[in-house]
């Protein structure tokens, strides 16, 4: 294990910032009660960088409907909206919200590689704007329901989507957490296939490493899940000596069929702003570009959500070369982080349903 | 190196994002500050003017005899539906007399909603549970969860009703200049702000002093 140095440090660090990603994470997510603490003691603080998006998501928003009511008379004004839309989806979903915490955490958990991190970004944005889109074209355009029976539509489908995200993170942790458990008691028998593991992947990713310094980025992506596939098999070998719960099901692959569950939990539940949007056009008689402009508003959600998920990956993706580098007490750390990442689903999951995160809600209706 | 920035970005995204939502809801107020003529503060008159986008999507669905115009009592059952929302979010409205919270009484049964050149405007009167005389009274409006974007009327927003000694000053959210945003932009991704308070845009204070 003759690691060069200033690689092992680097590493350290990164598992260090993954680390506080998800103590960060947890308490927000325990302690986030906007109703409960801070009422009536404080205006809301927002600074810096949260603060800047919210005023250029707040600023796009603000745009869309003089846009859609121009592209009334004026049909170019309809890609105008468009681009709006676009932008206007980048920056929403770069600001608070449970759909980039939970897609994240899914991952770190379940060591999944970033292109099913995007996978699962895209497939869960435009599900959600299908769903927006479902809701206001059957509700309001074809049953011409009141804004409160949609509120209320939305209501039940949050709860559902809140249930199905604890559900998914309970089965995580169980899965995780006795691994981890497992671990601490130190079965001893699965340091042998470990060790043996190591071997192979040892040179594997050396080689991969002095990739990642004579070269540009563009292979860094590469040798990155490559490494990446090899986290999987050496863990994979070292669970069954282990005799952990099939490793085949977390990591096998039917992961689409898996990741499924999170799609639905992250992208069933409709973004207020969309439907807002959406009944505001059917009121000007323009519907469909309401539709258009749900979907583009997806696409830019998803390339931000996609974005952070790939950095929970590629964080997650060193933390698990560190663990490399140090067989006993890495391993452990790694499973303490896949198991805390689980743990932040169902705290994130059960805060929601309890209500301390109100996420999104229509007032008054 | 790259990676380190990545991940400081990252961290700032999760991290720096409030426990909140995303505005959705544009309120433009116009508050009236009413006093008894023995010199106490009976209640506090808001009208609220919701945008465009969400006064449209409120009346979705509602029935009026003139398409695209309603009536006071065809909004009416709306009305009761904000109104009693409004109860959970403590109608949004925070007072202290002297340094003490002022607790606020339920709406008076009153309250109604118009609507006029597609906006739709909520109309309520918020008592105050004692009636207090106050040297410094503040009123603040605001959505701790940011859904709700509260900012008062450029031309009229606020006014005293019945206090002639009583001076009110309206203390109106501060729009970033644009060296501020400058400023902003110019601080790196991967380093948290501290040096900038942002937060100010979204206070709105009524502060008044009686003799």
């Amino acid at each position: 294990m003759n690691l060069p140095v200033g690689r092992s440090t680097l590493a350290q660090r990164a598992l260090l910032v993954v680390g506080l990603i998800f103590l960060f994470a947890m308490i927000d997510a325990v302690l986030a009660q906007p109703f409960g603490v801070a009422r009536g003691a404080a205006p809301p603080e927002v600074g810096g960088f949260a603060g800047w998006i919210l005023q250029k998501q707040a600023e796009f928003y603000r745009m869309l409907s003089g846009l859609i009511r121009a592209a009334k008379a004026d049909g170019s004004a309809a890609y105008t909206l468009l681009g709006i839309s676009f932008l206007y989806g980048i920056f929403h979903a770069a600001g608070p919200g449970h759909g980039k915490a939970v897609i994240s955490s899914y991952l770190v958990a379940n060591d999944e590689t970033w292109r099913r991190g995007i996978v699962l970004s895209f497939a869960s944005a435009i599900l959600q704007a299908f769903t927006a889109v479902a809701i206001v074209g059957i509700a309001a355009a074809m049953l011409g329901a009141t804004a409160k029976a949609m509120g209320d539509t939305v209501r039940v489908i949050e709860i559902v989507s809140y249930a199905l995200i604890v559900a998914i993170g309970l089965r995580l942790l169980w899965v995780k957490g006795r691994a981890f458990l497992r671990l601490l008691r130190g079965e001893n028998h699965m340091h042998h296939a470990h060790d043996h593991a190591q071997h192979r992947g040892h040179g594997h990713d050396r080689d991969h490493d002095h990739h990642h310094h004579q070269h540009a980025h563009g292979h860094d992506h590469h040798g990155h899940s490559h490494d990446h596939d090899h986290d999987h098999e050496d863990e994979a070998h070292a669970w069954g000596h282990a005799h952990a719960p099939e490793p085949r099901e977390l990591t096998g692959r039917h992961w689409f069929r898996r990741g499924f569950a999170a799609i639905v939990a992250v992208g069933l539940r409709p973004c207020s702003g969309a439907i807002i949007v959406l009944v505001f056009a059917l009121a000007q008689g323009l519907f469909w570009i309401g539709v258009a402009s749900t979907f583009v508003m997806g696409i830019g959600t998803a390339i931000t959500v996609a974005a952070i998920a790939t950095l929970a990956v590629g964080a997650r993706g060193l933390a698990g070369r560190l663990a490399k580098a140090k067989p006993g007490a890495g391993m452990i750390v790694l499973r303490g982080l896949e198991t805390a990442a689980a743990l932040v689903i169902v705290l994130f999951g059960a805060a929601l349903l309890t209500g301390y995160v109100v996420s999104e809600r229509l007032m008054g209706v | 190196m790259l990676l380190r920035i990545l991940l400081g970005i990252f961290v700032t995204f999760i991290i720096a994002a409030p426990a909140g939502a995303h505005p959705h809801v544009w309120v433009t107020m116009h508050t009236e500050l009413v006093y008894a003529p023995d010199g106490k503060i009976t209640g506090i008159r808001h009208a609220w003017s919701f945008d465009d986008m969400f006064s449209t999507f409120a009346t979705q669905g509602l029935e009026s005899k003139e398409k695209g115009k309603f009536t006071r009592a065809e909004l009416a059952p709306l009305a009761k539906v904000n109104v009693e929302s409004l109860k959970e979010f403590d109608y949004f409205t925070y007072a202290t007399a002297d340094g003490k919270k002022a607790e606020l009484a339920e709406p008076t049964p009153d309250y109604w909603l118009d609507y006029a050149d597609q906006v739709l405007t909520l109309n309520f009167t918020l008592p105050l549970k004692t009636p207090v005389k106050a040297k410094e009274l503040k009123v603040e409006i605001y959505d701790p969860t940011i859904f709700v974007d509260f900012s008062f009327d450029k031309e009229k927003p606020a006014q005293l009703v019945g206090a002639p000694k009583c001076k009110l000053d309206v203390v109106l959210p501060r729009e970033m200049t644009f060296a501020e945003g400058k400023k902003l932009s110019e601080i790196p991704a991967d380093q948290p702000n501290t040096a900038m308070a942002w937060g100010a845009q979204f206070a709105n204070k009524l502060l008044v002093h009686c003799p």
